[in-house]
């Protein structure tokens, strides 16, 4: 049970990544800062710290605080990252995402770490299932899943240097590049196309992208299906253009997301979808409004069949091939 | 007289820290108090009370103690002075037209539709630091500007006014927390401690007492002042910081609805709006208050 992972290369936690660029920035840039809540050790930032002591603002376990006190920094100039797993920070801090970062328009750069059920069998308390859906709802707040390791260094350098705040989410789990770093381009809001096809399209962000693209190489395989698969990290602002552009040809349309099947990349697609006269057979896949069932993280997403074969049935069934 | 005073009170901008005599201050706060009461009264909305309450430690930061005004707004030196209690905002308009940021007749819009001058603070308002206005938020904010003051080897200091009735709010005490384990004594956190609260008084609703016992072990430097009194509250701010490496507590005792009988310690005007008659009332006390001084 569980995801095939096929290899591109030397592959990281996209949280490895994080810490990392943030180190190489940080590197040549005083104004770049972590701020945590204890999260130096969860976020592997203990050599940012070590390297830049005078650019880490431990807050202790305190998340309201950990993003009060960013949005100060940031109003002086900082380039504060609020790094905090995501359950809290989009949970416990929601007000202070709201009126200090957002309303404010103080340009922190939340970043929420272990998201979805990156945390598995530690149960609901350490889900974000959440965030997309209440984030969205928060004008002035720009909201990004990488999926791959390219997506989140690029995601770090260019929040480094926005001013609007943002919210970066992404896993802990080694996620393989989805494609050649060469052919690769990254702009927020810019959906990315890894694969193209004729028969379906698959939108998929985050750590959910590689098992859609494990699931479009076996429909195409066994079934000689062939699938468009999306990253689309940028959850806001959507990338509308790329949405109709893969809608015309009318093919069927599967989003997933690790995150409740409300509020997030997927009712966001059928939102723009529906107004705009977009009729395409269209599936939703995500976690669903229900007790969540434990488990690791993979035997979780599989349950709910975010997975390569949950992926790919799941295609069969909105084809009308099963 | 009365040209007097008009002379006075059309005193260009003379920079920050300057000597304005008590007297003078006791002036300027008698017409930031009618310039409250006048602009809720036209809103039909506000928070009379508080707003008068804070008033006299608005007239002492911004005309005496804090080096901010329009010509140096955008300047990363500026004192920074953030309003946790954003329900008095009133307050904070009436000084900041008084500066310059805007002209004073902006004001009649308070409230209005599509107007900024809304009835908390935004930065959609020219002098105004951060949105404010959910409890709770002005002291995290503030110990973050000052970190990042710390960080830059910058003299600015942050000024943070909250009220009594906020205490309560959890986020509170973790700021208070983190302003101490970096010392920061570049912040001055001042509470506006009318005693007063919606729904009563703040020993009734969730006693907060002893407020300086409480600070004190959270390891910051705390003083008590009488807030209406405008030598006392001068000579604490010039005492910034009230030691090294500590951040620096001001409780302020003052009156809930101060400068106007009738309002003074009355719980009904938290959010009350004057008749045209208790208006008339008001205003006529305070033109009285300016003769004697
Ligand atoms: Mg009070």
């Amino acid at each position: 049970m569980g995801l095939t992972v096929e290899k591109i290369g030397i592959d990281k936690a996209n949280l490895e990544v994080f810490s990392e660029t943030l180190q190489a920035l940080a590197a040549n840039d005083k104004d770049i800062v972590a701020v945590t809540s204890d999260s130096r050790g969860s976020g592997k930032l203990a050599p940012f710290g070590q390297k830049f002591p005078k650019q880490i603002v431990e807050i202790g376990i305190a998340e309201q605080n950990l993003v009060g006190v960013a949005a100060g920094l940031a109003s002086a100039g900082k380039k504060a990252f609020a790094v905090s797993p995501a359950c809290f920070l989009t949970a416990r801090a929601l007000e202070q995402i709201k009126n200090d970062v957002a309303y404010s328009d103080n340009p922190v750069k939340l970043v929420g770490i272990s998201a979805g059920v990156s945390y598995g069998a530690l149960g609901t308390t350490h889900h974000s299932l959440h965030d997309y859906a209440v984030l969205r709802a928060i004008n002035n707040l720009i909201i990004v899943a990488p999926a791959d390791n390219f997506e989140t260094e690029q995601a770090i350098r260019k929040a480094a240097e926005l001013k609007q705040p943002i919210y970066l989410r992404f896993g802990k789990k080694v996620m393989p590049l989805l494609t050649p770093e060469e052919e690769s381009d990254f702009a927020f809001g810019k959906g990315r196309i890894i694969r193209e096809g004729e028969d379906l399209v698959i939108i998929a962000n985050g750590e959910t992208v590689y098992p859609a693209l494990q699931a479009a190489k076996k429909l195409e395989s066994e079934f000689d299906i062939t699938t468009t698969v999306i990253s689309m990290h940028t959850i806001k602002p959507l990338d509308y253009d790329l949405l109709a552009y893969v809608a015309l040809s009318g093919k069927a349309i599967i989003t997933v997301e690790e995150h409740s099947v409300y509020g997030g990349l997927g009712e966001a697609c059928a939102s723009y979808l529906l107004q705009n006269r977009f009729h395409n057979p269209f599936k939703l896949m995500g976690i669903p409004d229900e007790y969540t069932v434990t488990g690791s993280q993979t035997e979780i997403l599989s349950h709910y069949g975010i997975s390569e074969k949950g992926i790919a049935e799941a295609a069969l069934k909105l084809l009308e091939r099963l | 007289m009365l040209w007097e005073i008009n002379a006075l009170l059309k005193l260009p901008f003379r920079g920050w820290g300057h000597n304005m005599t008590e007297k003078e201050l006791a002036i300027k706060s008698i017409a930031y108090r009618k310039n409250i009461l006048k602009y809720i009264y036209g809103a039909k909305a506000g928070h009379t009370g508080g707003s008068l309450s804070c008033i006299d430690i608005l007239t002492v930061l911004y005309n005496h103690t804090m080096n901010v005004g329009p010509h140096n707004f955008k300047s990363p030196d500026r004192d920074r002075y953030i309003q946790s209690k954003g329900h008095c905002v009133e307050a904070l308009f009436v000084v900041l037209a008084d500066k310059g940021f805007f002209p004073e007749s902006d004001l009649e819009t308070l409230c209005k539709y599509k107007s900024h001058y809304i009835g908390h603070p935004t930065r959609k308002v020219h002098g105004i630091e951060q949105n404010t206005g959910a409890l709770g938020h002005g002291l995290p904010i503030s110990v973050g500007t000052a970190i990042a003051a710390k960080m830059d080897n910058k003299d600015f200091r942050v000024f943070t006014l909250l009220g009594d009735g906020e205490l309560p709010e959890g986020s509170n005490w973790e700021a208070a927390l983190t302003a101490a384990h970096y010392k920061l004594d570049n912040l001055c956190a001042i509470i506006d401690h009318n005693k007063l609260q919606i729904s009563g008084t703040t020993a009734e609703v969730c006693n907060t007492d002893p407020i300086d016992g409480k600070f004190e072990s959270f390891g910051w430097e705390v003083r008590h002042v009488n807030g209406h009194d405008f030598k006392a509250l001068k000579e604490t701010f010039q005492a910034l910081p009230f030691a090294t490496d500590k951040p620096s507590l001001v409780i302020a005792h003052t009156v809930k609805g101060k400068g106007i009988s009738y309002m003074e310690n009355v719980l009904k005007w938290h959010h009350g709006v004057p008749t045209p008659d208790q208006y008339a009332n008001a205003m006529e006390e305070l033109d009285g208050a300016l003769a004697d001084l």
